[in-house]
């Protein structure tokens, strides 16, 4: 829905790549003495010392090898606590991270590729890292979710797809909204793709210069200011279908962390307060409400997944969580024309003293919503 | 939610400055005000308030302090800061709504606002501060006041009528605390009218006031949001005795006696409230905010003479109609019966005083191309009953000014006491059982 966006999910997800992760790669400005020496050459990976404390781990990387390498921090299951791709040859690189106590491997792979030359890694004192397999199921239960949202997507796209090609005007509005939903309530993971957003969701004014106009809000300009259904639009509902498809296929592939659930969710927020609210989402069509409704579930999904461990840590948050997002479903609730679907009364219905109490809604919910990640992590 | 409120932002040295304040503020209380000044309420009813009991006190250090630690104001004290203190330049003013029916997440908020203003009046970041903690969380602060000087920031909250509906107030409501009744004239947007508390935030720095608010209505969320807000840029008013009076959008020197900052007996008279209020308004006061749209382009081809009759002065000097300079006694009956000088005049209100520190204010244009500007008018007394209301009835009725302007924002506040000390909030004496 954003036109140019960085796909923050997906940058979330390569910067914190597990839970014993606070932090990541930086430049050269770590401390230089308690930094690991490490030497990478093209049969060998020579570390300066096997045993260093927790806390901030500051890698000091020399390539002297013939070809790019690799350089890679690993838990002993060959997850990455931290990397650095592509260090070319006969440069060097510093990498740092936050790693607590456990045994891990430097790896460094020459050419990029296969197991590479490993050296042992003790960091001692603090708390273990233990992987926390209730965030490991929370991940899993998110992902089982982001696929069933697209699998339905398509099937109620296709009802939109069928109508439209068939030039049924009022069959194709009615079949719209919903065909959007499954795509609202996970949308920073479709997001995080990069090239399936702006094919399918893009708004007028978020085309770029030369960028065609496709996708769902291209036909809703037709089917509710155009009023009819061309070629051009019966072509338009194919290609739809065909970049739907191509996101239900990859989104297993999409790469989900605790941190990433988490700020998905208070982007899918973010989207509430600065495309539902304005009413600038669906402006022909005034089904606003609808996509809102669909964010705040997607929201909530990932929430309520994660909210076991949260509230071992900050119940304060979770228990501000649990009320504001009751106080935003039954402020919602009060636009539903329809109490057992998806109909909500017209944006363009909805004062402007309407709005604002559903903007502050959406802050109280948003502001206690972007600790959550903090929160799950720390 | 819990945003800590301790701790020390990095990257600030963290003095609030205790050592060498009384004589910086000396050296500031000392120094010529850039402007000086007046409201435009009336002929200046209102001589300026003063720092009584060193409380509401004068800026720590001045602006040419070269640590940058410069221009705090006390933040404690018997009565909220920003009422009697010398007027700063720039102003935010927000009304808030309350969201919450849970009064001890409220009174919760009240001392999450308390000891963020105590940090940010100091010059220092809120909660732990900008930068420099967890990579996953939002900095508490929101970072745009960073290695700005307090900038004499003061922050004074106010309770509405309205929120006296709530948490099992009514019982406490001052009889003080009025609706204001409707005068004619009055052409009031919902929208700019009201709200169950304020915050005004007084600071010679635009930018420290304007990250005041924003924070503060970031603490908020869930609890209270904010109904409107109105940023003003040139002081109308001045608290400060002997300072050149500022003029308004009219290009006129107004309440040139307003009460000083200085005049304890004044103050104690005129604006703090206390004996035959309640209690927990003791060294409180009542606040009066009214968004007054001038028309300006109407104003601009009014001839002098009648510009100068409206108010009773002339514009050059500021000086009373028959009179010389601004600061001689104003010769009443030498003005016209309308004029806004002789009307607004303590003199033709049996003595009615208030302290006026008001700002002018542009909201840019009109969509009709006509400058969206006028004067944010804010008046600090003892009761409304006795103040604000009978001379504004006055005003209403005759003022010859009423061609040129239209009151469209109103809003009426109680403004607590002062925080005390280090232990104490905001609010204390209304919601704490032992007050």
């Amino acid at each position: 829905m954003r036109a140019a966006r960085l796909p923050a999910v997906l940058a979330a997800a390569t910067a914190l790549a597990s839970a014993a992760v606070t932090g990541c790669t930086a430049k050269s400005d770590a401390k230089g003495d308690d930094a690991i020496q490490v030497t990478a050459a093209d049969a060998t990976c020579t570390t300066s010392t096997a045993s260093v404390p927790a806390g901030q781990v500051t890698l000091k990387i020399r390539n002297k090898g013939t070809k790019a390498t690799e350089v890679e921090i690993l838990f002993p299951d060959d997850r990455i606590v931290s990397e650095k791709e592509n260090i070319g040859p006969g440069t060097s690189y510093t990498l740092t991270a936050e790693v607590k106590a456990g045994s891990y491997e430097i790896a460094c792979r020459p050419g990029m590729k296969g197991h590479g030359v490993r050296q042992k890694l003790t960091v001692t004192g603090g708390k273990a890292a233990a992987r926390d397999p209730e965030l490991d199921k929370a991940v899993a239960a998110y992902r089982d979710y982001a696929q069933e949202q697209a699998d339905d997507t398509l099937v109620k796209a296709g009802t939109f797809v069928k109508a439209v090609r068939a030039g049924d005007l009022a069959a194709a509005k009615r079949a719209y909204a919903p065909s959007r939903i499954g795509w609202e309530r996970t949308e920073p993971v479709a997001e995080s793709f990069g090239d399936i957003d702006p094919k399918v969701d893009t708004r007028a004014d978020g085309l770029e210069e030369g960028q065609e106009w496709t996708g769902w809000h291209r036909l809703e300009k037709a089917l509710w200011q155009g009023g009819k259904i061309g070629a051009a639009e019966k072509t338009l509902a194919g290609r739809l279908e065909t970049d739907l498809k191509d996101w239900q296929k990859r989104v297993g592939t999409a790469q989900i962390t605790p941190t990433s659930m988490a700020n998905g969710a208070k982007e899918l927020l973010d989207e509430v307060a600065t495309g539902k609210v304005t009413g600038e989402e669906d402006r022909y069509a005034h089904t606003d409400l609808v996509d809102f409704k669909a964010n705040v579930e997607g929201a909530q999904k990932a929430y309520e997944l994660l909210k076991p461990v949260a509230a071992k840590k900050d119940a304060a948050l979770t228990g501000e969580l649990d009320r504001q997002f009751t106080a935003l479903n039954t402020l919602l609730d009060t636009y539903r024309t329809d109490p057992d679907g998806y109909e909500f009364t017209s944006y363009d219905k909805v004062g402007t003293a309407g709005r604002k109490k559903l903007s502050d809604a959406v802050n109280a919910l948003a502001e206690p919503l972007s600790r959550l990640a903090a929160t799950v992590v720390k | 939610m819990t945003r800590s409120t301790a701790g020390q932002e990095p990257g600030q040295s963290g003095e609030s400055g205790e050592p060498g304040a009384s004589e910086r503020s000396e050296r500031l209380r000392s120094a010529p005000g850039r402007r000086a000044l007046l409201g435009w309420g009336g002929a200046g009813l209102v001589l300026g308030a003063a720092a009584a009991g060193g409380a509401v006190a004068v800026a720590r250090a001045g602006d040419d302090d070269p640590a940058g630690t410069g221009g705090a104001v006390p933040f404690h004290g018997p009565h909220q800061a920003g009422i009697a203190t010398p007027v700063q330049d720039r102003l935010h003013f927000a009304a808030f709504d309350v969201t919450t029916d849970d009064r001890a997440a409220f009174v919760r908020l009240l001392k999450d606002w308390t000891a963020a203003a105590r940090r940010m009046t100091a010059g220092r970041a809120v909660g732990e501060g900008a930068y420099g903690g967890l990579a996953e969380a939002p900095p508490d602060d929101t970072g745009e006041a960073l290695g700005l000087p307090p900038s004499r920031l003061t922050l004074t909250l106010g309770f509405g009528p309205s929120l006296f509906d709530r948490f099992g107030l009514a019982g406490r409501r001052p009889a003080a605390l009025v609706d204001l009744p409707r005068f004619p004239g009055d052409n009031l947007e919902e929208s700019r009218t009201g709200g169950d508390l304020c915050v005004q935030a007084c600071a010679d720095d635009p930018q420290v006031a304007v990250h005041a608010i924003r924070n503060l209505a970031r603490i908020g969320f869930g609890k209270v949001a904010v109904r409107w807000s109105q940023l003003g840029f040139g002081k109308t008013s001045s608290t400060t005795p002997g300072a050149q009076t500022p003029r308004n959008l009219f290009g006129f020197k107004d309440g040139t006696r307003n009460i000083a900052g200085t005049e304890t007996d004044r103050l104690e008279k005129h604006v703090w409230a206390g004996a035959g209020d309640e209690r927990w308004m003791t060294g409180g006061s009542y606040l009066v905010a009214r968004r007054i749209r001038m028309n300006i382009e109407v104003w601009d081809r009014t001839p002098l003479r009648e510009q100068e009759d409206v108010f009773g002065r002339d514009k050059g000097e500021g000086a009373p109609a028959g009179r010389a300079k601004e600061h001689d006694a104003p010769f009443l009956k030498a003005m016209k019966p309308d004029a806004h000088v002789r009307l607004a005049h303590p003199d033709s209100n049996g003595g009615v005083t208030i302290l006026r520190r008001g700002y002018s204010f542009t909201d840019g244009t009109d969509g009709l191309g006509r400058l969206d500007a006028g004067l944010f008018f804010l008046a600090y007394q003892r009761d409304p009953r006795t103040g604000f209301i009978p001379l504004q009835r006055r005003l209403a009725a005759s003022d010859a000014l009423n061609e040129y302007i239209q009151h469209v924002g109103s809003a009426v506040f109680a403004i607590p006491p002062g925080v005390r000390d280090a232990s104490d909030w905001w609010g204390r004496t209304l919601f704490s059982e032992e007050a």
